[in-house]
Parts: structure tokens; sequence; C-alpha cells
């Protein structure tokens, strides 16, 4: 081990000191499984440390800089004051869910700090979910999270403040879509480590969206550990919306697990956002289980992205299905780390994966590995990866018909996500997406310097966002 | 005079293609350039529309009193040059639809006019389509994709057809088209033209001067307009071939 090893980065000694002096909080009406899972999780923090770009998971995403900024672990638990729409108005217009939201790492909601909906879905703070329903902690927190290779779950494990629970009961069909809105509003630079649990019980459906805004122009370091629990036959259609300013730094590791005939879709959209590592390790586990992992990076300036899929096909029969498109323009780079992994027994799995990129500039870089690990012999899967430029025909093409080059650009950039963006299964929400990838390639999606409706940006009329076959 | 083209030399990659071209076209002509493969007939196409890589060594290319070599293809467009492309491209993710309400709107927005009301729009967009016998599925697939070669040349057809040009220049449109197709792309050209508009037919064959009857045939050999006549050269050069235009010129 090198010395330079043995020595702490600054943001390692803030989170073991920060454990050390917060343990009795930490622990305060604690679950025993979560007791557990913050100790153990210290002690693999202190031995695995900060993930380093010498491991190979993390060759294309540095976050050293992080580390020996002195950032603020965690914060106060804010005082509800105020409606949540008094300090943040989401992007996505028209779209009818019922909103959670975490302040600063922890739960701020009007109202019980855990409740059952009309609908039987039960929502609230992670905290408040191990005195009302210790048994479910019992059976599922840390199940899968545990795995995790690096040092910032570990940490997450053990400091994690607050996060949200969300516990659909078997044969419920959750009628409204539940929106999660993480938001940071301190002027310092902070930390948040946060933890949410997403169960879905038989026959269960659930749409989540789950978004990550800034509302300030301070540095953070957002690290957000989620698991996923998807029962049989059940249904989750998971959204992630990040939105987050250029000194943000945010690790979003999702675990999934799931049973007999499940299916989870998820899409991953990447509008802006210093560095941003999005991890998804998704064990399918029995048989005819099927996961769609998708998703959009809309790049540009130094911004960086980093999506790491883990998939696992552990039994016969289950499908899957990679799809991730980016566009990056100026010094923007993205990683893309497509793991295919298929169990000897996993007979008649089925799995693709692509990642495509358009470069605008010669500045900006895509680091891509499709990867596929295959032990079953009667497998139909495949990978692929494209790097390229916009058309040069279909540009012509389009300005020959009048179109200047600027919309021309953006027409081809906006049907080459479309891809993904046209599978979003909630009308109004891949028309709200559909109009924030367009304004986002216009220049026109902002991050407001002292604005605290980041959204007041006036909607500019843009011809060709009209449908008309809607007409 | 619509467009006037002086003495164009144009090359690609230093190449030179075009060389001392010439052509006036009149409102209300109809013209046929023919010529064998390779003497440029795509090239001049490029070059009138604004094509990048294609580059005007010297002369000028008049259309409408001013000289437009400079102007961006869009512009160009916006002016009334209309090209249909011999190989019309694939653009997955655009429908018919967006593509020509975009490029309607990008015109009047150039003639200083607001964008065009939905309602006018798709009566417009119903009436057009008629013209070329186009299903109405069609329009609402991405521009070209998994289109067949006749359903590509209709759809050229109707974008002109949406976007009035003044001046269209056909390259090759009867090129992968049966017979039928060729009736109906033709009969689509020939409801289009007037006294103030202009056509341009580049063309290997004759068959497609039957429906689209020209004013003036043109033949191009070796980057230039060689011989020029009334349609019944067209006829003249079916029945003797390439060989005697490349023998009245190797030697006059």
């Amino acid at each position: 081990m090198s010395l330079s090893k043995n020595k702490y980065f600054p943001l390692e000694s803030s989170l073991i000191q920060y454990y050390e002096d917060n343990q009795k909080d930490l622990h305060r009406s604690c679950h025993p499984k979560v007791k557990t899972a913050r100790e153990e999780g210290l002690k693999k923090f202190e031995e695995v440390r900060l993930p380093l770009s010498n491991s190979e998971r993390w060759r294309g995403t540095n976050l050293r800089k992080q580390y020996e900024q002195n950032f603020h672990i965690g914060d106060e638990k804010p005082v509800f004051d105020k409606q949540i729409n008094e300090i943040f108005q989401c992007t996505v217009h028209g779209f009818d869910t019922t909103t959670f939201s975490l302040l600063n790492g922890w739960y701020y909601n009007s109202g019980e700090r855990i409740q059952t909906l009309d609908d039987g879905v039960i929502v609230g703070s992670i905290l408040a979910a191990q005195e009302k329903y210790p048994e479910i902690i019992e059976k599922y927190f840390n199940e899968i999270a545990a795995d995790s290779e690096h040092g910032l779950c570990a940490a997450n494990a053990a400091v994690f403040t607050d996060g949200l629970f969300v516990y659909v009961p078997d044969n419920v069909s959750s009628n409204k879509a539940i929106q999660f809105i993480k938001m940071i509003n301190q002027d310092g630079e902070i930390m948040i480590n946060s933890r949410n649990l997403i169960i879905l019980g038989k026959n269960s459906s659930l749409s989540f969206l789950h978004c990550d805004d800034s509302i300030n122009q301070h540095s953070s370091f957002l690290v957000t550990n989620t698991e996923v629990f998807i029962g049989e036959n059940a249904s989750l259609d998971l959204y992630k919306l990040q939105n987050l300013n250029n000194e943000s730094t945010l690790v979003n590791s999702t675990f999934v697990k799931q049973q007999r005939n499940s299916t989870i879709n998820v899409k991953v959209l990447t509008f802006n956002g210093g560095n941003i590592r999005n991890e998804f390790n998704v064990n399918l586990i029995e048989e005819g289980a099927h996961a769609d992992i998708s998703g959009i990076y809309l790049m540009d300036k130094n911004q960086h992205v980093d999506n790491q899929i883990n998939l696992k096909h552990l039994a016969p029969n289950c499908t899957s299905n990679e799809m991730f498109k980016g566009v990056l323009d100026e010094s923007a780079s993205a990683v893309f780390n497509g793991y295919i992994y298929v169990a000897r027994d996993a007979q008649k799995t089925i799995a693709f994966q692509k990642n495509a990129n358009i470069l605008l500039t010669s500045d900006a870089s895509i680091d891509t590995m499709p990867f596929l690990e295959i032990y079953a012999d009667d497998v139909k899967c495949s990978h692929g990866a494209t790097v390229g430029q916009l058309d040069n025909d279909a540009m012509f093409y389009l300005m020959q018909r009048g179109i200047p080059e600027s919309d021309a650009k953006l027409l081809l950039m906006n049907a080459f996500l479309a891809e993904v963006t046209g599978k979003i299964a909630i009308e109004t929400l891949k028309v709200s997406i559909e109009d924030m990838v367009k304004k986002r390639l216009r220049g026109d999606l902002s991050i407001c310097d002292k604005c605290v409706l980041h959204c007041s940006v006036p909607d500019t009329p843009i011809e060709f966002e009209i449908d008309l076959s809607k007409i | 005079m619509l467009l006037n083209i002086k003495n164009l030399n144009v090359s690609i990659k230093g190449k030179e293609i075009l060389k001392g071209f010439n052509l006036e076209v009149n409102e209300g002509e109809v013209h046929a350039i023919m010529g064998p493969n390779g003497t440029g007939k795509s090239t001049f196409a490029a070059a009138i529309t604004g094509r990048e890589g294609y580059d005007i060594t010297s002369g000028e290319i008049i259309y409408k009193g001013k000289d437009i070599t400079e102007l961006s293809p869009d512009i160009r467009a916006n002016e009334g040059i209309f090209l249909s492309f011999q190989y019309p491209v694939e653009i997955p993710g655009v429908s018919i639809t967006n593509f020509m309400r975009t490029a309607l709107n990008a015109k009047r927005e150039f003639e200083g006019q607001p964008p065009v009301p939905a309602g006018e729009f798709l009566r417009k967009m119903e009436e057009k389509k008629k013209l070329v016998d186009i299903q109405s599925k069609l329009t609402n697939r991405s521009v070209n994709e998994g289109f067949s070669g006749g359903e590509k040349k209709k759809n050229e057809i109707f974008q002109m057809a949406m976007l009035e040009p003044k001046l269209a220049i056909l390259d090759e449109t009867d090129s992968g088209l049966d017979i039928d197709a060729l009736k109906v792309v033709a009969n689509g050209v020939n409801a289009l033209r007037s006294d103030d508009n202009a056509f341009v037919v580049i063309t290997h064959y004759q068959r497609l001067l039957d429906y689209i009857v020209p004013d003036f045939v043109h033949v191009m050999y070796d980057g230039r307009i060689v011989k020029s006549g009334g349609k019944e050269l067209a006829f003249e050069l079916e029945e003797k071939g390439y060989d005697w235009i490349k023998e009245h010129v190797d030697n006059p």
C-alpha cells in the first residue's frame, strides 16, 4: 500500500469524524438492522476508502478534487415552514403526481412523517419507517446495497441522514405517480448522504419520478443509495431526472432485485450537473423478469456523466435492454459502462445493449465500454456503441428545405434522442421531457443563479415541437 | 430571366467537374439536362443549391437578378430553389409532418410572415398528398425511413408541392420508379407547372420526358452543355446514343 493511500483525504477524515461525533444521533431509535448497516458501513469504508480512478470501474471518473474539498457533512434538520412549491417549482409541467421531498438530505413534507395514500401505497421518511414498519425494514433494508464494492456506498450506509421509504402492498396499483424531489439549498459546501427503499409487492405497480435539483450555485456532493425490490408480476417505472448546477457532484447508486415476471423500466435523464455518476446494479433472480435501463445525457462546458450498468441474468427466460444516448458539446465528457452477466443456468436470456453518442466538438469525449459476460449457451445477446457527428447529408437535406442550420441541428439531435424519450410511457411526462430536451439543446434550460423558481424562463415557442398528429 | 449561369467552373477536392457551364432559364419553362454518367449533372444540382464541398472556382449563378454563389443552402431554398434529391436522405425520428411544418414556417419567417395556422397547414398537407397519391399514414412516419424507392420520390414531389418553389431541379427523379409511379410523379410535376416557375429536369433517359414534356433539352458532356435543342433532341439522343454526342464533341 502506498503512502498516499494511507493518508486520508479531507473528505475521508470528515466522514469518519462525522460518524464519531454523531453516533448517538445516528443510532437514535434505530432499528437493529440499520444500526448494523451503519457500523458495518463505517468498517468497510475504513477498509476500502473512497474510490479512485485507478480501479477499473472508476477509471473514467476522477473525483480526487472533490475528496480534497472541505465539505460540511450533513446539515441541521430543517424546520418545515414553507410548502415545497414555495422553494421549488418543478420543470415538469402538467404532470399529476403526489410529491415528496428531501431538503438538504432531510425528509421535508407537511403532515405525517409516514403516511398511507388513498390507493394504499405507504410513503414517508425512512427514519419514520424504522419505527412504524420494523418488520419491513428487517426484511429488506441493506439486503442488496451491502454488496456494493466502493467506499462511497459504504460511507452512505454509515452516515445517511434520511431518505424516502415507499411500500406498495400486494395487488395495489398506484393510481398516481410519486414524485420525489431532492433539493439542495444551502450556503456552504455540503455533502449529503441519503438512502431510499422502494418495495413493490406481488402484482403491484408504481411510477416513480426521482428528481435531483439544485436551487443555487453552491458546490455540493450528493450520494444516494436506493434499494428496489420488485415482487412477482409487479412493475416499476422509474424516472431519474437530473438537473444540477455545474459545481455539483452526484453519485447515485440503485440496487434492484427482481422476482418472477416482474418488470422495471428505468429512464435516466441527465440534463445538467458538474459530475454525475449513475450506477445501476440489477439482479434478475427469477424467471420471466424484464429490465429496461435506458437514458439520455446532454452535457456541455466541463460537465461529466458516467453511467455504470451492472445487469445480472441469474435465472432463465429473462430479458433486458440497455439503451443510452448522449449529446456532448464543448469540453463535456461521458462514460458508459454497460455490463451484462448471464449465469450458467440463465438459458433463453435475451439481452440487448446500445450506447450511441454525438460529439459536437473535438474537445468533447466519450469512453464507452459495452461488455457481455456469458456462461449460458442458449442466449441471444448483442451490444453496440457508436460515436459520431451529426449526419452531413441529413443536415444538407434539411437546409435545402429552408431550415436554418441551427434549427436543423436541433431537429437532428432531438430526433437522435427520441429513441429513448419517445418511449416514456406517461404521455404528459413524455411531452414535458421532450420539451426539456429541446430547451436544453437550445441552451434555454437554466439553473438560475439567484432565482428561486428555476423554471421561470419564459417559454419561447419553437415550431417543430407541435405534433400535428395529436390535433 | 429567372436563372442565368455564366461560365461556371466547379471543383470537388481540387478536381474540376464543371468546366464553363452555361444555362439560361426563364419563368414558365421546363428544361431537361441529359448526358452520360459522370459528366457533372448532379454537380450542377449541388452547386446551385449550395452544397458544402463544391467549390465554385469561377463564374456566376445569377438567380432573380442576384449572384447567389455566397448564400447558404437554407437562404437559397427560401429564395425559391428546390432540389428533388436523386437519393433522398432518411432522417429517423423526424416525422414528415413536423419536417414540413418547420420548413414551411422557416420560409414564412424568411418572407416576414407569421407561422402557418394549424388548420391551414393540415388542409394544405391533405391537398398536396392527393396530388402525388401519398397515403395518409406515410406523413406520420419518419422522413424517408423505410420508404420504397417510389415512396421516396413521391415524397420529394410532395415536399415540392408544399413549398411551392420558383425553380425546381429534379435530379434523376425517374430513377428507380416503375411506370405507374413515374406517371404519378410526372402528373404531380405537371400540375405544379405555371408561368411563374421553372423546372430543370436531370435525367438519363428520354422516358421521363414523355410525361414531363420539356421546352428545351440540353446535353451535357465533360462538365458543360455541348448541345441544346427542343424536345426532339431527346428523341434523337435516344436513337443515336451518347456516343453520337461524344463524337460530336471530340470531332466537331
